[in-house]
């Protein structure tokens, strides 16, 4: 399965911050990671652990009075996005990238018909004809599975219901063919029975389209059906990044265990309860000295509270941010476990 | 991976080899969150106040319907003149030390009558806005309360009379009733409570379930304390915004009657008929006439807006930090 | 859509029919007969029980009513008591188009000045040109318009010709009263149109229209602009009525010939079969205006338009 495929979207060490009345809020603190083409990569983690903003700032859309990318680069097949001026950005949006967002139910223009805005796409770039434009409308909201398509293109997003705005909405992002499609919480706006279909769908263009898909969730089973790679943000850094089966398999990192035990797992055990992880993030005005999860991890050490750890490889795809992998801990991690038999550390 | 050739951001990367050994040991969990996060939270009234006063153009709103208020109260015990007789010869005198504002065409001081007419005007708004108010919670609080086939019908009412055009009743009442100033104050609170009744009987209705919510879930009548201390500001709100801006309405309302002749008689003095009287000789140099009596209904609607559109601002429940 | 249509439709005739019985009831309520009033002096009792035969008034007041009631449907508003030569119709008609005129160029004007200001000072926001704008706008509701009027005669009517400030007939003629009539109106559409412009500005088809890479003149126009003016329809009714009693007064200080100043006149006049025409008159106008806009309303907002939920 592994191709040599060409690395279509790079990240590195993106800084992001928001200038408010009150300071610097420091959404994004250092984030690495590369998308592959063809490859579904997830990014999971808690509400304000930067997720969105690092989604948003790829496309450019975090508004810059008050947010700024403070450092690093974004290189969508080798050009640097960060660089690029406004007007070069809106020929990207839409065109190499697309983007879907949460709520299928506001997202979309009240008094446009869905046809128009899905192929107004289009004609932003090349002079396309409108029965051109018509065709490729039709062809994706069949893609997408909405039937009688030439009757519905003229109709207008309320007489649609949630999962089909959001199909709809997938159809809007894929109309010019971009390379990488952005999915920001595509899931959670919406019933679990339509979830599924969802899923379906976004399987159903991976295997047609094969477009590079970066997948922002905190819904840990819809990673498990469609990603590839996964990237598990805490408070503005990655702090764990492997493959599918690697992060739910062999996770390292305590904050990602502790997201696997919080999930409803149907092969579980039916008594044994779902532990939640005690705490909040960090405030982000101040960012914390050392790791960002010492504060909530049961294995935290003193080191955990002065020094942030850098990543280190625990194989080719799998990599994470802890002190706990440096050899030195192990008499910790022993302590710990002999104080609170409960939770058991599976050594590596 | 570590990739920081530059440290300008908060930390460094570090060789962890040179992290000493004493550090790979458990912290020690006392028990204590390690971080809160509270904010001392702040009555409704007075969070309000610190927004409104931080609205520079509304505390000069403030301001000025203070001063106006207080200039009416004295303004003409300052001059020995008197508002309604003058000395004819006297007639058209341009500003001086003698008379601050100038003279009218019957010689009659204008600074004295601009607070006269202040009194007047100020009265007109205020009372309307009041009896608005008492008539206007009357009707929309019964029909919010008794809700159902009652409240339907008081509001289909309501509706018919919210199409009506406020001016030209006012002006058709007027033209039936005796001009004056008690007349005219009750033309207005006549065609002016619908509004408010339709916005007290809405704060009804949500004051009604919001009761329902929380009894039902503070079982035992512990608090209705509770109820009144959030609920009942967070619905007085939009009542005090509203009758604020019905104040400048009313004036407004006063020196448009009088332009038709239907306003306050002479030679009683309001701004409106003192306008009314500079039209015939706004050709004229005599610009006084004027632009006083104009400037003091033009401040004080504006002040009495920009009061109103602050205090709005404040009280705003989805604004409070 | 029909449902809708037929609603407005029947709201409009109560209203209407509201507004007459109001204005005849409220004028017969009023003392003594119009009669009193003849300036010829005094009349034989005679000449008097005629003159109420004539006009009806020797009858029982119900019966007033309907008879009332059937000469406005047939546009029949009866001779003017006061004006011997001229009937009430023919007076409406005369001053008819002058009126027309100033209202149209007023409603224009200020939807156009008013739609462009907000718009501005909403894509500025928070930046020195919107606070001015809001400002003026502040102002704009603040300065009664029959005041801004006679300071536009005092300050430009008198120093430049160009603007002449009494009668009627050229195109020049229109522009201080237009102007002053349009103060209030034009401030209150561009604070709306703001406020409408931030609060869809801040929506999330907005920030799905930018993901697409579209220009920002396109975003405003096509995907903005129309949600934001939707709830601008709908104050037209409300600023039509102003602009109608604002004419009463403007027409009345520039002396121009429209019914604003008829209808001033009458009023002084106690006349009061011109009073009930003109009330009626402008009523109905406004009346019809408030369903127009809701008619259009309902078009223009395709969730009004096509009320199907099922997909």
């Amino acid at each position: 399965m592994s191709e040599s495929k060409q690395t279509i979207l790079d990240v590195n060490n993106l800084h992001v911050s928001f200038q408010t009345r009150n300071g610097e809020v420091q959404a994004v603190r250092g984030v690495n990671f590369s998308l592959k083409e063809g490859e579904t990569l997830a990014i999971v983690g808690e509400s304000g652990c930067g997720k969105s903003v690092t989604a948003q700032s790829i496309m450019r859309l975090i508004p810059t009075p008050p947010g700024v990318i403070k450092e690093g680069s974004i290189k969508l097949k080798g050009k640097d996005l960060t660089k690029y001026t406004e007007k070069q950005m809106r020929e990207i949006r839409g065109t190499d990238i697309g983007m879907i967002f949460q709520d299928p139910m506001t997202s979309l223009n009240p008094v446009l018909t869905i046809g128009d805005q899905i192929s107004e796409g289009l004609f932003k770039n090349s002079k396309v004809s409108k029965a051109d434009a018509k065709k490729r409308t039709i062809e994706l909201l069949s893609l997408v599975g909405i039937a009688n398509p030439e009757e519905r293109l003229r109709q207008y997003p309320h007489q649609f219901s949630g999962g089909m705005r959001q199909r709809i909405m997938i159809a809007m992002a894929l109309v010019s063919e971009p390379g990488v499609l952005i999915a920001d919480e595509p899931t959670t706006a919406l019933d679990v029975t339509i979830q599924a279909q969802i899923i379906d769908l976004f399987k159903d263009i991976q295997k047609r389209i094969g477009i590079a898909i970066i997948l922002i969730t905190h819904d840990l089973g819809l990673v498990a059906q469609i990603a590839d790679r996964i990237n598990v943000m805490y408070a503005g850094k990655i702090i764990e990044s492997g493959t599918v089966r690697e992060i739910f398999y062999e996770p390292q990192h305590p904050y990602t265990k502790g997201l696997l035990k919080s999930v409803p797992r149907l092969d579980g055990d039916r008594n044994e309860p779902l532990i939640p992880i005690d705490g909040t993030p960090p405030d982000l005005f101040a960012p914390p000295k050392g790791c960002g999860f010492a504060r909530r991890c049961d294995y935290a050490m003193d080191v955990c509270l002065q020094y942030d750890p850098e990543p280190t490889s625990v194989s080719e795809h799998h990599s994470v941010r802890c002190w706990l992998q440096d050899e030195r801990a192990n008499k910790a991690v022993k302590a710990i476990d002999n104080r609170s038999p409960k939770i058991n550390f599976q050594s590596k | 991976m570590a990739n920081s050739v530059n440290d300008s951001i908060e930390e460094k990367a570090i060789d962890p080899k040179t992290i000493p050994d004493d550090l790979f040991a458990p912290v020690k969990k006392d028990g204590a969150p390690l971080e809160e996060l509270t904010r001392p939270s702040v009555s409704y009234w007075k969070d309000a106040w610190h927004r409104i006063l931080k609205n520079k153009l509304a505390v000069a709103g403030l301001v000025i319907i203070v001063v106006m208020l207080v200039m009416a109260l004295i303004g003409p015990s300052l001059t020995p003149y008197d508002d309604r007789e003058g000395i004819l010869s006297n007639q058209n005198q341009a500003p001086s030390a003698d008379h601050w504002f100038g003279t009218d065409e019957l010689g009659r001081d204008v600074f004295t009558r601009v607070w006269h007419g202040a009194r007047v005007s100020l009265l007109i708004g205020f009372a309307a806005a009041f009896i608005e108010f008492i008539i206007g919670v009357s009707y929309g609080g019964l029909s919010g309360y008794k809700g159902g086939r009652t409240d339907n019908v008081m509001m289909r009412i309501v509706e018919v009379l919210y199409g009506l055009p406020y001016l030209l009743v006012v002006i058709l009442l007027m033209v039936v009733m005796d001009p004056g100033v008690w007349t005219i104050i009750v033309a207005l609170s006549l065609t002016g409570w619908v509004g408010m009744a339709r916005l007290v009987r809405g704060q009804v209705l949500q004051l009604k379930t919001n009761e329902y919510v929380l009894a039902s879930k503070v079982l035992g009548g512990s608090t209705p304390r509770i109820v009144r201390q959030h609920l009942l500001p967070n619905t007085m709100g939009p009542i005090i915004v509203s009758m604020t801006l019905t104040v400048p309405g009313a004036i407004f309302a006063e020196a448009f009657l009088s332009f038709l002749g239907l306003g306050v008689q002479q030679p009683t003095a309001s701004w409106g008929s003192m306008a009314n009287d500079a039209l015939g000789v706004v050709n004229t140099g005599y610009w006084w006439r004027l632009v006083f009596p104009a400037t003091m209904i033009s401040l004080t609607m504006f002040a009495f807006n920009v009061f109103g559109d602050g205090l709005r601002d404040a009280l705003d429940p989805k604004m409070r930090r | 859509m029909a449902v809708y249509v037929v609603k407005r439709f029947l709201a409009m005739i109560i209203t209407l029919l509201v507004i007459v019985t109001l204005t005849f009831f409220l004028m017969h309520a009023a003392p003594g007969n119009p009669f009193d009033f003849d300036e010829s002096g005094g009349i034989s009792e005679q000449a008097m029980q005629n003159l109420m035969a004539h006009y009806n008034l020797d009858q029982p007041t119900y019966m007033q009513y309907f008879q009332y009631l059937k000469n406005i449907a047939t546009f029949d508003f009866g001779p003017s008591m006061v004006s011997r030569s001229r009937t009430v119709d023919s007076m409406l008609t005369n001053g008819f188009p002058a009126s027309m005129i100033l209202g149209l160029s007023t409603l224009i004007f200020s939807l156009i000045s008013g739609i462009i200001l907000g718009v501005i000072a909403a894509l500025r926001h928070n930046k020195a040109i919107d606070y001015v704008t809001m400002i003026v706008a502040v102002l704009g509701i603040s300065v009664p318009n029959f005041i801004l009027a006679m300071l536009f005669i005092k300050f430009i009517g008198t120093q430049f010709d160009f603007f002449p400030i009494a009668r009627w007939g050229t195109w020049r003629h229109v522009l201080l009263p237009a102007l002053a009539l349009s103060s209030g109106p034009m401030a209150i559409i561009a604070r709306l149109t703001r406020s409408n412009m931030l609060e869809v500005l801040n929506q999330d088809y907005i920030r799905t229209a930018r993901a697409k890479g579209l220009s920002p003149i396109k975003i405003v126009i096509k995907h903005a602009l129309r949600n934001a003016l939707l709830p601008v329809i709908t104050i037209l009714g409300t600023l039509t009525a102003a602009v109608l009693t604002g004419s009463f007064v403007i027409e009345r200080i520039f002396a121009i010939p429209g019914i604003g100043r008829y209808f001033v006149e009458s009023i002084s006049n106690r006349d009061y079969p011109m009073i009930m025409a003109t009330t009626v008159m402008y009523s109905a106008i406004l009346v019809v205006m408030m369903f127009v806009v809701d008619l259009v309303y309902g078009v223009v907002d395709p969730r009004i338009k096509l009320h199907k939920k099922e997909e």
